[in-house]
């Protein structure tokens, strides 16, 4: 799921390499480790680019082919930075079938970019979600932890500019 | 807590709470009990600020002694969210807006007269207020797995007590042996709510036996709810975590299991949270941990968040991903029960299973088989969505029609629309067309019409959906969620989509029809996992009952619920446009021009579009203000 390109170099902090590092060390006796491990680094760094993976496998000893690989497995994972927005069109069935497929197309025609990708200004990356519950309230988007309802292909405009 | 009396205590000091919240006449410290809804539903159209203000309005009417808010889970009317229902009246507010919360507060709760008008509008009728059991959504409703969900706090493991929690372990622990459990669930006729529908009871006697002198067990919950449009195990886990430990542990005491783990989706984050608050309450209640109730019995549950793969939905892969690795399924044998996780015999059952294990040990197995049709027993909870009118979560005892579900319960279709299909089992079910609509639903009946149980997700879909487009639609999903693992999975699928693509774009021909239900032989008697073998049943289902929908695509070159885009054209009705141009200005490809004559009594010349040039955007009807602009 996640294609974007990204060309933003690494840029972690040394604050944020102790606080993976005492991550790895209380989780990393723990059977089946690494994904905890992964979901935590992710939280810590907002995304994970070889180099975290890198910091892992070197404190972990698991070989970086295989966390590279399981990274790479999950859609949650994500190698790349996110924009400052994220908005995530519900394209479980129940808002499918009431038209969030037209949302999410317009969205990236309004936007310039496809799913998976980061607008150039960093501001918005745009993503499909499978169902986040809230069929209720079918077709359902969400920008970072706000969630829009009950949605038609005019609401995109005025939802873009309470961001803008 | 170490003995089945201290149980008791904390259980009687909380029945009067939990019983006012059930049939109102009980012994509460409070006056009142205002229940939010804090479900993911109700929280998306705003419960939270619905609390807030409900605590700084008690604050202000000076009701906080008098007054208690609950923040419960779901109640599953999710349509008219966000709900609030205040007890012992049963009075039921529907789509509550923060602005109606002080009149609320003020007439209803300092007052005591409810404020009809917000109230949901089936339960009033004139000068009367009906019961909640006595609308259409509730009158057929029979709640087992959901029986704690919008009563008590789930935040809270002493309300949970008070609707006799833990007590079946209490059972199981001190009167009952290992076996004797097990022949319960097999008598109750229980069988897998993931979708399956394996007898649990059989599960749990393979993984008891078979390895005999194993030294580590495990007991698995599958909460990856994958199916999209599926929400039944998020509200469980939202609404009553407790129910599902407590299961958990009595599995563990019948297959001689110490650890469990529950798989739950990361994209629940208020189910996660609670799950992380109803352990460690069970632990320090002691209903988690070393030497449960006294006895030699000790059982610990850990979490491990899914990260967005469907196929981890599938028992192997589950595994697999919790071992910490790419969530790929193995091949079976040999079965989880023999060799599970970390090659240790473990059984895997769904939220919804483990729902429904507690009250099958305190009521019995006679109880639990009393419900339902002859080879299924008891209640199936269902995720009703799609084009209908009640959108929400709904337990009805098996053998119920689908019939009564969707025109009785759900309300119906909306907009005077036309019922065209209900699809169960998500990417891997079918379609149900209006014809079996009478068909009593249990997991056999359901095969026998080409569909399945699935694990409950119900979407209905009406005239305006195509269905050769809601094929594509699974389709496009599965060849994503593909692992890639093996061969027919990976690239059938992709070729199957391909020909759907290729048929919605007005280029496939009735050869293609063919090739579709032979790809879909090979898919589904090839591959490794359920997700493979299931993947192509969406095709075959609409190919079976719309296949003139799909002859309309192929030979007609028409899509006749007007969804698929290269099949449609669009045209201005010229009576209609009042000739101000803004299609024209609009228009990406200039595809649309004036015509150069006035007609009589009109001021300007009307605009045609040239199909030739248009590329179907839509954004000249998006923005013609007379609606003059329609699709063929």
């Amino acid at each position: 799921m996640s294609s974007a390109k990204s060309t933003v170099p690494f840029k972690g902090t040394p604050e944020q390499e102790a606080q993976l590092l005492q991550v790895i060390e209380e989780k990393k006796n723990d059977k089946g480790a690494l994904m905890p491990i992964l979901q935590k680094a992710q939280d810590i760094y907002g995304y994970l680019p070889i180099e975290v993976q890198k910091i892992i496998s070197d404190n972990t000893g698991i070989p970086l082919e295989k966390i590279y690989g399981v990274v790479t497995f999950y859609a949650q994972f994500s190698l790349y930075p996110k924009g400052e927005y994220t908005i995530s069109v519900c394209l479980g069935t129940a808002c499918y079938v009431k038209g969030s497929g037209d949302i999410y197309e317009k969205l990236q025609e309004k936007l310039g970019i496809a799913g998976g990708e980061c607008t150039p200004d960093g501001k918005f990356s745009l993503e499909a979600c499978r169902c986040i519950g809230a069929c209720g309230l079918a077709p359902v988007l969400t920008v970072n932890e706000d969630v829009f309802g009950r949605l038609t292909v005019d609401d995109v405009d005025s939802i873009l500019a309470k961001y803008a | 807590m170490k003995t089945l009396e201290e149980l008791k205590v904390v259980r009687e000091s909380m029945e009067g709470e939990v019983a006012l919240r059930t049939h109102g006449n009980a012994s509460s410290k409070y006056e009142r009990h205002v229940l939010v809804c804090g479900g993911t539903g109700c929280t998306s159209s705003g419960s939270p600020k619905i609390i807030t203000k409900l605590e700084e309005e008690l604050a202000a009417n000076g009701l906080t002694d008098k007054v208690q808010i609950v923040k419960t889970g779901c109640f599953g009317l999710c349509e008219r969210g966000p709900i609030m229902i205040v007890y012992p009246e049963g009075s039921f507010y529907s789509r509550v807006d923060v602005e109606e919360v002080p009149r609320i507060v003020k007439e209803h709760l300092v007052d005591g007269n409810p404020v009809k008008e917000f109230l949901y509008e089936e339960t009033v009728d004139g000068d009367d207020i009906k019961s909640l059991d006595d609308t259409a959504f509730y009158k057929k409703q029979h709640r087992v797995a959901l029986r704690n969900c919008g009563v008590i706090n789930p935040e809270n493991i002493d309300e949970y007590i008070g609707r006799q929690g833990y007590e079946a372990l209490g059972k199981v622990l001190t009167t009952m042996t290992p076996e004797d459990v097990i022949q319960t669930i097999l008598d109750s006729g229980l069988r897998g709510r993931g979708g399956g529908g394996f007898p649990t009871g059989m599960k749990w006697k393979l993984a008891r036996n078979i390895v005999p002198d194993a030294d580590m067990k495990y007991v698995c919950c599958n909460a990856d709810e994958g199916d999209p449009g599926a929400f039944m195990d998020r509200s469980v886990l939202e609404g009553d975590p407790h129910v599902v430990l407590e299961a958990m542990s009595i599995a563990g005491y019948a297959i001689g299991a110490k650890q469990g783990y529950i798989y739950v989706r990361a994209e629940y984050p208020i189910a996660v949270e609670r799950l992380n608050i109803a352990i460690k309450q069970a632990r320090e209640a002691g209903m988690l941990g070393k030497n449960i109730f006294g006895t030699d019995f000790s059982f610990d549950i850990d979490l491990r968040l899914g990260a967005g793969a469907f196929v981890c939905g599938e028992e192997t892969a589950l595994m697999t991903s919790i071992e910490g690795n790419r969530g790929e399924p193995r091949p079976r044998p040999p079965f989880p029960a023999e060799k599970g996780l970390f090659q240790k015999p473990t059984i895997l059952n769904n939220v919804e299973t483990y729902a429904n294990i507690p009250q099958i040990i305190l009521n019995g197995a006679e109880w639990f088989a009393s419900m339902g049709t002859e080879k299924s027993k008891g209640t199936k909870v269902f995720a009703l969505g799609g084009k209908i009118k009640n959108t929400g979560l709904v337990e009805i005892p098996m053998g119920t029609t689908l019939r009564e579900v969707i025109e009785e319960i759900g309300g119906g279709i909306p907009n005077g629309k036309k019922f065209k299909a209900a699809q169960t089992g998500g990417p891997s079910g079918g379609c149900i067309p209006a014809e079996h609509f009478d068909i009593p639903i249990d997991y056999d009946n359901l095969i026998s019409i080409g569909s399945m149980m699935g694990s409950g997700g119900l979407i209905v879909m009406d005239e305006d959906n195509c269905m050769v487009d809601i094929a594509k639609f699974f389709l496009e999903f599965t060849v994503d969620e593909s692992c890639g693992k093996c061969t027919p999975c990976r690239i059938g699928t992709k070729r199957m989509h391909e020909i759907l693509d290729r048929i919605t774009k007005g280029k496939g021909t009735l050869e293609d029809l063919d090739k579709l239900e032979e790809l879909a032989y090979h898919i589904k008697s090839n591959s490794l996992c359920g997700l493979g073998q299931t993947a192509p049943n969406p095709v075959l289902s609409t190919l079976r009952c719309f296949r003139d929908e799909y002859v309309a695509h192929v030979v007609d070159k028409k899509c006749p619920a007007g969804v698929c885009k290269d099949l449609l054209s669009f045209v201005i009705n010229t009576s209609k446009c009042v000739g101000c141009g803004l299609c024209a200005k609009n228009c990406p490809v200039n595809a649309i021009s004036q015509m150069s004559e006035v007609p009589e009594g009109k001021k300007r010349a009307p605009y045609v579009i040239d199909t030739s040039k248009c590329v179907k955007c839509g954004a000249c009807m998006d923005n013609c203000r007379p609606k003059a602009i329609s699709k063929v």
